[in-house]
């Protein structure tokens, strides 16, 4: 309830927001390893931010209701991100001490764009969604391009920048043309509003294909994920961790609580789409993987791939498509942190790993994280008994339910061509001779490697006590 | 009965067994006390799977030793093991050739030792595990987790084209299976049961079948492998190491053969009825045109990966006869397969340890200076051609009865390969083992030594044993066929 004033700073984002700004001032009046004490201060904010969001009644949202919503899948979506924020600023925190980029606002940019990703997925209005995206897109604009000294770090952020303009320009023409043809913003005054025809006219319709094209280069799904290799690939490898791990997250799920709050309806005119949009991302991302040396460059099309069959489940829009989601979802978050964790860590000749086949002999001179990587890419690949497995078994099983059994198919037979590229960092760690053994270290903070750990012994343990999660992602509304 | 968990006992104990190695520290060059550790557990799993024949229950023709647990709280999956007469044999043979397997790399391995052991004993969990499950789902688990430490042995303890083999092996295999992974959800949505034995009551619509078949279809002709899906097995098999070979003929060709009779025959009998002249034409393709293959080449070991594709034709042939002979031929062949090929890539390691060496042309003469090598090869090699008295004619004899009440063409095919298979091995085994020694350098091979009679006899004993009292193995398996053959009848009879 909202009569104490003082309530409403447990409202999680205006927690998160208000704690970022003190986070900004600390950092600002530190003299000493301002990034560190700032990074491990916005660990601990994320951290209550979690506790709150757990323990966040409806109440709470009363005032806000014509532009938030609360549901069990929004929360679900929110701590997924917020845990991802939190992992990805301990995994990174050695990497930007070891490259010297020491600006304390590197962790205050991830609490804003974390701010705008839990906005984001609570939206319920086509304004405030709007707002959130450019909030946390502003955020990442900024970190792509926060090695300032980078000719390829400032190249990515701006074409970061560009291409986000340019879908959030496409974006709002979409909205201004579902405004101008329902005359409302809000989601569930257009779903109310739709729920009077049969069909949608040819200008929502425009405005419906304009929205989903920005929303799908949100979330990097073919035709739209030109700018995801370029901007992983030159953009300091924490910031890809950051990219790969969090965005994605509250991206899957706007489109999600786009597709199926206003326009549940008109399942048949959106899911051509995101029908198109899978089967290409997954096959781009499989086919186009199996060409790269950069690992950042692998690591952006296997997330396009990953992308590929979130939107299955998402075609499938049942019930158990939005169970498929949340556990590929956090699938997805888990192996992510994990190669993050372990390539943040990994230095050949004193420079951070790039190329792939710098992993040549790794498995000789470090066999425990030569295993840790084999396992997490066979996870990727879909193999069981990792938790990568069931993410795609749960959005195969979704899509039979809706008798989608060509989607399948071709969902399978990507997930056979990526495994192609998966094995091939295994096979460069295992089977090819090293000639220059002893090159790569690898180094790890005893915070990233309590991330490390636990992510790996989730991708192996999962299959041991899946009830668990599934319990959580079965009891999920939309 | 036993009141403790004996079938996951016997899964799991190599698993436990790969954990303990995992903090055994290698020493240099020896790492002997990995060697015996991975050795004793495997010997512990198979003393374990005795018990499992021992006290098994023949009159019982549906699974014994079963155990259940809830794993999924969602779904209808349950951690659901147990073993009957089809998976009884399929599990004695994993258990009993793994540790002849970590034998006969006792001293040929010599990188990585600890990896090697960790991946064999992962293998051993897994295909018994795959053998042992009454869950669809937990079938599908095990059955792609053998690609893992199989890709591995491929590809790090190979021979030259490793990488290519093991890339063909891995993405050959799992194109094939990720299709029954589809066919598994349409079954389970069509059904909400994952349960082996229940799928087994038929439930599926005539159109249905027909795509559930294919797809099973796509992964088990793959695994087994049959003619034209056969192309990753002569890669797989040249390059893996020995032991590799071993496995892969030994068991995992296996995997095809008991999941064509537990899923085409047992779930899916109208689909099979209709797709049987399919599975002959292409049997009697591959029994033929491979063993002309065979014929025709100089490497010992792409040879027998040959015939084994010849002889998995006749245990697909046997399976899809369905009458008792055939299956019982079909199970048979698979054992003595199972056995005898095993058997003859060791014998393969044997020579090619000394000599580095798979060309056939190379050898010659052999039986001059290893009689006794020559004597236990002999014995292998009738098997595989199927001299009465070994285990191979019981497999043959029987199909090719099974075979009479189907049609004489499929006889004809049958009985062709089988001479063809007389005529490739009886000239290799002339090449490489009788005349003079016209090489110098086999003036001073020595013949087996101690390990290596350790691995064969047993191998030979039991080759001669099935060959000899075929009801010991046929007993135990009769009643489970039965009744996978009456519930076909009865449906194809409506």
């Amino acid at each position: 309830m909202l009569n104490n004033i003082y309530n409403i700073f447990f409202i999680p984002e205006i927690f998160l927001a208000c704690s970022s700004f003190v986070c900004l001032l600390f950092g600002l009046f530190l003299k000493k390893n301002a990034f560190r004490q700032t990074s491990n201060l916005a660990v601990f904010v994320l951290l209550l931010t979690i506790l709150l969001v757990y323990y966040d009644s409806e109440s709470n949202f009363a005032n806000y209701k014509s532009l938030f919503s609360h549901s069990s899948f929004i929360n679900f979506f929110k701590i997924l991100a917020l845990l991802g924020s939190i992992a990805s600023i301990i995994i990174s925190k050695d990497y930007f001490l070891g490259i010297k980029l020491k600006n304390f606002e590197i962790p205050i940019l991830f609490l804003f764009s974390t701010l705008g990703m839990m906005l984001m997925i609570a939206s319920n209005n086509l304004m405030s969604m709007y707002l959130a995206i450019e909030l946390q897109s502003l955020s990442l604009y900024v970190a792509a391009a926060i090695k300032r000294d980078s000719i390829s770090s400032a190249e990515s952020g701006v074409k970061y920048f560009i291409l986000g303009a340019l879908s959030s320009g496409i974006l709002l023409y979409g909205f201004s043309l579902i405004y101008g043809f329902t005359g409302s913003m809000n989601f569930d005054d257009i779903s109310f509003y739709l729920s009077k025809y049969d069909n949608l006219n040819l200008g929502l319709i425009f405005g419906l294909v304009f929205v989903m094209v920005g929303l799908a280069f949100k979330v990097s799904a073919v035709p739209f994920h030109m700018w995801t290799p370029d901007v992983y690939e030159g953009a300091p490898n924490s910031i890809t961790g950051f990219f790969a791990i969090v965005p994605k997250i509250a991206a899957v799920a706007l489109i999600y609580r786009f597709c199926l709050v206003p326009f549940e309806n008109f399942y048949l005119e959106w899911s051509q789409i995101i029908l198109f949009l899978s089967i290409a991302s997954m096959f781009l991302g499989a086919i186009a993987a199996i060409a790269q040396s950069n690992i950042k460059r692998l690591l952006a099309y296997s997330s396009i791939g990953h992308i590929g069959y979130i939107l299955i489940a998402l075609v499938a829009a049942n019930d158990d498509g939005i169970k498929a989601a949340s556990i590929y979802m956090f699938s997805y978050m888990i192996m992510n942190v994990a190669i993050f964790a372990i390539l943040l860590s990994l230095k050949v000749k004193n420079e951070y790993l790039i190329n792939i086949t710098d992993l040549k002999g790794l498995s000789k001179s470090n066999p425990i994280v030569s295993l840790s990587i084999s396992i997490i890419m066979l996870s990727m690949a879909g193999i069981p008994p990792f938790i990568g497995f069931f993410g795609k078994f749960y959005v195969f099983i979704a899509a039979i339910e809706q008798e989608l059994y060509v989607l399948s198919v071709f969902g399978v037979l990507a997930s056979v061509i990526s495994a192609f590229y998966y094995l091939r960092i295994i096979k460069i760690m295992y089977f090819d001779e090293s000639k220059s053994e002893g090159i790569i270290n690898f180094q790890i903070s005893f915070q990233s490697k309590i991330i490390l750990s636990l992510s790996l012994f989730l991708i192996i343990c999962f299959i041991f006590y899946p009830s668990l999660l599934i319990n959580i992602s079965a009891s999920l509304t939309i | 009965m036993i009141d403790w968990p004996l079938v996951s006992v016997i899964i799991f104990l190599p698993l436990i067994g790969a954990l303990i190695i995992l903090f055994i520290k290698e020493e240099e060059l020896t790492s002997i006390n990995i060697k015996w550790a991975a050795l004793l557990t495997t010997l512990g799993t198979f003393i374990l799977s005795l018990i499992l024949w021992i006290q098994f229950d023949y009159s019982n023709p549906s699974y014994q030793y079963e155990e259940k647990f809830r794993w999924f709280d969602d779904f209808n999956f349950f951690y659901h093991v147990g073993v009957d007469g089809i998976s009884l044999f399929m599990i004695l043979l994993s258990t009993f050739l793994t540790p002849l397997c970590i034998l006969a790399s006792w001293n040929n391995i010599k990188k990585r030792v600890k990896e090697y052991m960790l991946s064999f004993l992962f293998l051993e969990t897994v295909m018994i595990g795959m053998f042992a499950s009454i869950d669809i789902l937990l079938f599908y688990i095990f059955f792609e987790a053998v690609l893992i430490p199989m890709y591995l042995i491929i590809g790090i303890w190979g021979g030259n084209r490793r990488i290519y083999a093991s890339f063909k092996f891995f993405l050959y295999t799992l194109l094939g299976s990720v299709l029954m992974l589809i066919a598994i959800i349409v079954m389970y949505r069509n059904t909400s049961s994952m349960s082996i034995e229940f799928l087994q009551g038929n439930y599926f619509s005539y159109n249905t079948q027909l795509f559930l078949w294919l797809a099973f279809f796509a992964s088990f002709a793959v695994k087994i492998p049959m003619w034209p899906f056969h192309t990753w097995l002569p890669d797989a098999h040249v390059e893996a190491p020995t032991a590799g070979s071993v496995i892969l003929a030994g068991v995992l060709l296996k995997m095809g053969g008991y999941g064509f009779i537990r899923f085409s025959l047992g779930m899916l009998p109208e689909a099979t009825e209709f797709f049987i002249p399919l599975i002959m034409t292409l049997s009697i393709v591959a029994i033929v045109y491979t063993s002309l293959v065979a014929l025709a080449q100089t490497d010992i070991k792409k040879l027998i990966a040959y015939s084994s594709v010849a002889h998995m034709g006749i245990v697909t042939i046997g399976i899809f006869l369905v009458n008792q002979q055939g299956l019982e031929g079909a199970m048979m062949q698979m054992i003595s397969h199972g056995l005898v090929s095993a058997a003859l890539f060791l014998c393969v390691g044997v020579i090619y340890d000394r000599m580095h060496t798979r060309e056939i042309e190379f050898y010659g003469g052999l039986v001059q200076r290893m009689p006794l090598y020559a004597t236990v090869f002999m014995i292998f090699m009738l098997g595989s051609v199927g001299l009465p008295g070994t285990s191979g004619f019981i497999g043959e004899f029987l199909v090719i009865v099974g075979a009479f009440k189907f049609s004489s063409y499929v006889v004809i095919g049958a009985a062709f390969g089988i001479i063809l298979s007389a005529v490739y091995m009886l000239y290799l085994y002339k090449r490489i083992i009788f005349g003079t020694i016209t090489n110098n350098k086999l003036a001073d091979i020595l013949d087996i030594n101690t390990r290596e009679k350790i691995i064969l006899i047993p191998l030979a004993i039991s080759v001669i044993l099935l060959g000899i009292f075929p009801n010991l193995f046929l007993d135990p398996m009769r009643l489970s066929l039965e009744l996978i053959i009456t519930n076909y009848e009865i449906v194809n009879a409506k």
